[in-house]
């Protein structure tokens, strides 16, 4: 019987992997003279993490189309830009099967993917397919950490954020007692681990460690078990499709403790899945607030009017795709061996920072804001400088 | 000790769901021999009728005591619909094919509902209204709030009351009849189709009682949520005893019980060295020890022999 379904189970997945190739064969060039650039972009646009998929998929879908409707020229040619989406179902195994076609596809770079437990996989396919990768939202240290030089983001590190985030929580909240869940992802549990480091150092406890995953909707065991070591706060490395009901289990349980998260749970989508059990939960994203930024406002104004409120990383997509149009155009090429020079010492004001990357592809002067919910809405607490969050 | 309480109403709370669910595997495969792995996704388009029957009719001004029990006659008459057209399209026409045709288009049609259900409802989570005050109770420190009260007894009620179609009445007769051997059973003048037609509704309906359960207690409805669900009740039905109803109840109930007892207390047990993360593994250890000292489950028999 198992074996049975084990047999039929794969052969679904050749059978979908086929569709999947069929679907988005390469197009080939234009009919007009246009020299066609295509720009991969992966994300989970299935799965429990598929709202903030679409998210991003949107984000860069609006940087690409607002470059080919304003009309740019890479070394004296017109340009059309030409976005291949596709699908990583936030699963390690199924981002080197989309990096392998994404490289396949000629793609001239990578938006992606959308998760440090993809985007780690997929870099060496970049890597050895010398196809420039920019991660809007993976945040995991080791992304950066592995020396390939194809590999940017244009999102502080979970070492700054977690650093940030565990000293927030013993030094701004006096927590004392903290307790950690984390889903066991690349992202997760490194945030985790760093934010742990920095609440000890900054003097608090760590009184429980318990672990869930990221498809998981019941949390009242492992939260059981947390409230047995009375914490005074509860800090979740995971994103918003755990950390709303999560949030909400808790105030079932009448555990008192503060909730915190990082970035994966600041959405409007945790604020909806946890009810009024959010009220007063603490979160973190890199950059300043959106509207703090130049031409931050009337990004989510456009993006708005397109698709529909912003959900997460959507601007930190449209920065990476305007980053590599940029890198494109200052070295006259869309050739990833031309342009990856000018894409590593590139300076571009983006929407949500000006980007300039690090030896390592990593964002210089990465800004880390602390927000809180209050009356059903995100709200920024504090920002915390580059440079003094920069731990490592 | 007020943990281990509360380790316990967790597990019976979740357990209650896992059973509900699992009797709609046990009963298909009772009579068919059929793992209706799209059961997991009409869970799931149960919970998604009842929350936009729901909040369309509060939308109209209809007061929450009306529009509740309708949204979820709605939602069982659609998943009782859905079941019938899954049949009828999915299964029927594989009824004498090899039994690994009616296992694929199995899958088939639960990727299928599933990507409907995406078309339909979005990428993203639908949250449950708060219709009433959720009233927290108290007891020898652990809580237990009135969804969870009312989700363990209506699934204890609705277990009974398929005991008593299955065993009491004529309709149960002609289902045991046909599990036994559905060919004696149709020269017995048994419609074999009309009775397994109404078995997968009647599956479906419960479907859509958990797809219910499931949302009000975690608040969200989410078209992947069928997924893990259909998964963790088919693992509960195998654990009982497949195509046995006592052991698919048995099974659920108990799967959940592990499954908080483990996830709470495999920490500290084990020195820190296994975590919560260990909670999924603990339950299949379980299954896979259960199966190994009797290979058809705890209460392993099909529905026919307890004639």
């Amino acid at each position: 019987m198992i074996s049975h379904f084990a047999r039929s189970l794969s052969l679904a997945a050749a059978t979908l992997m086929l569709l999947g190739c069929g679907k988005s064969a390469p197009t080939g060039q234009n009919a007009s003279a246009d020299l066609v650039v295509r720009i991969g972009a992966s994300a989970p646009l299935t799965g429990p993490q598929a709202h903030l998929g679409k998210d991003n998929e949107n984000g860069a879908r609006m940087a690409i189309d607002e470059a080919n409707a304003r009309g740019i020229d890479i070394g004296g040619r017109k340009v059309h830009f030409e976005l291949i989406s596709e699908d990583d179902q936030a699963d390690p195994k199924s981002a080197t099967i989309v990096a392998q076609k994404l490289a396949d596809d000629k793609v001239s770079g990578v938006i992606g993917h959308m998760n440090s437990g993809t985007s780690i996989p997929a870099e060496k396919i970049y890597s050895d397919n010398g196809i420039p990768q920019i991660s809007p939202s993976a945040t995991a240290v080791a992304y950066t950490a592995q020396g390939f030089k194809t590999a940017f983001r244009v999102m502080a590190n979970d070492a700054q954020q977690g650093h940030v985030l565990g000293e927030y929580a013993a030094k701004n909240l006096g927590a004392k007692n903290i307790a950690v869940i984390d889903d066991r992802t690349a992202y997760g549990q490194g945030l985790a681990d760093e934010f742990i480091k920095a609440a000890q150092a900054s003097g608090a406890q760590i009184v429980a460690r318990e672990y869930t995953n990221d498809k998981a909707m019941d949390f009242t065991a492992v939260l059981t078990a947390v409230k047995s070591k009375k914490p005074d706060l509860l800090f979740y490395g995971g994103m918003d499709a755990q950390g709303g009901p999560m949030a909400k289990q808790l105030r079932a349980l009448q555990l008192d403790a503060k909730f915190m998260a990082g970035d994966g749970s600041k959405t409007p989508e945790f604020i909806k899945l946890a009810g009024a059990a959010a009220e007063g939960a603490y979160a973190s994203l890199p950059g300043v607030p959106l509207d703090k930024m130049p031409g931050g406002k009337a990004f989510s104004e456009r993006f708005v009017a397109k698709y529909q409120p912003i959900q997460l990383y959507a601007p930190y997509c449209y920065d990476a795709v305007n980053v590599m149009i940029a890198a494109m155009q200052k070295a006259g090429s869309a050739d990833p061996e031309k342009y990856l020079a000018a894409l590593a010492n590139i300076s571009y004001d983006g929407v949500t920072a000006r980007i300039q990357f690090d030896a390592k592809g990593d964002l210089k002067n990465g800004a880390i804001t602390v927000y809180q919910v209050q009356h059903g809405t995100w709200q920024p607490l504090y920002t915390m400088a580059a440079n003094s969050a920069a731990a490592h | 000790m007020e943990i281990l309480l509360q380790q316990i109403i967790n597990g019976l709370v979740q357990g209650s769901i896992y059973a509900l669910v699992a009797l709609g595997y046990t009963m298909v495969y009772g009579i068919l021999g059929l793992i209706n792995f799209a059961h997991g996704e009409v869970v799931m388009v149960g919970a998604m009728l009842v929350l936009s029957s729901l909040t369309a009719m509060l939308g109209w001004g209809m007061p929450p005591v009306l529009a509740l029990p309708v949204s979820i006659m709605l939602a069982i008459a659609g998943c009782m619909a859905l079941g019938y057209g899954i049949e009828r399209i999915a299964y029927r026409p594989l009824r004498h094919a090899p039994r690994l045709a009616p296992l694929i288009t199995a899958i088939g049609v639960s990727i299928v509902l599933q990507n409907l259900a995406m078309m339909i409802w979005g990428r993203g989570y639908h949250s449950f209204p708060q219709l009433f005050a959720n009233t927290t109770h108290s007891f020898g420190g652990a809580v237990i709030n009135d969804i969870q009260v009312i989700i363990f007894i209506m699934a204890v009620a609705i277990m009974a009351g398929l005991m008593v179609v299955v065993h009491h009445t004529r309709l149960g007769r002609a289902m045991r009849a046909i599990a036994e051997n559905q060919h004696a059973a149709q020269l017995m003048g048994v419609d074999v189709n009309r009775v397994i037609s109404i078995t997968f509704m009647l599956g479906s309906a419960m479907a859509a009682v958990a797809g219910l359960m499931v949302s009000a207690n975690y608040g969200l409805a989410h078209y992947y949520m069928g997924f893990l669900l259909g998964l963790k009740a088919f693992t509960a039905a195998v654990l009982g005893g497949i195509g046995n109803l006592r052991g698919a109840m048995l099974g659920g109930l108990l799967l959940g019980l592990i499954e908080s007892l483990g996830a709470g207390y495999i920490g500290d047990l084990s020195g820190g060295f296994f975590g919560s993360n260990y909670q999924d593994v603990f339950a299949f250890l379980v299954l896979i020890a259960v199966l190994v000292f009797r290979p058809s489950g705890l209460l392993g028999e099909r529905l026919a022999e307890r004639a």
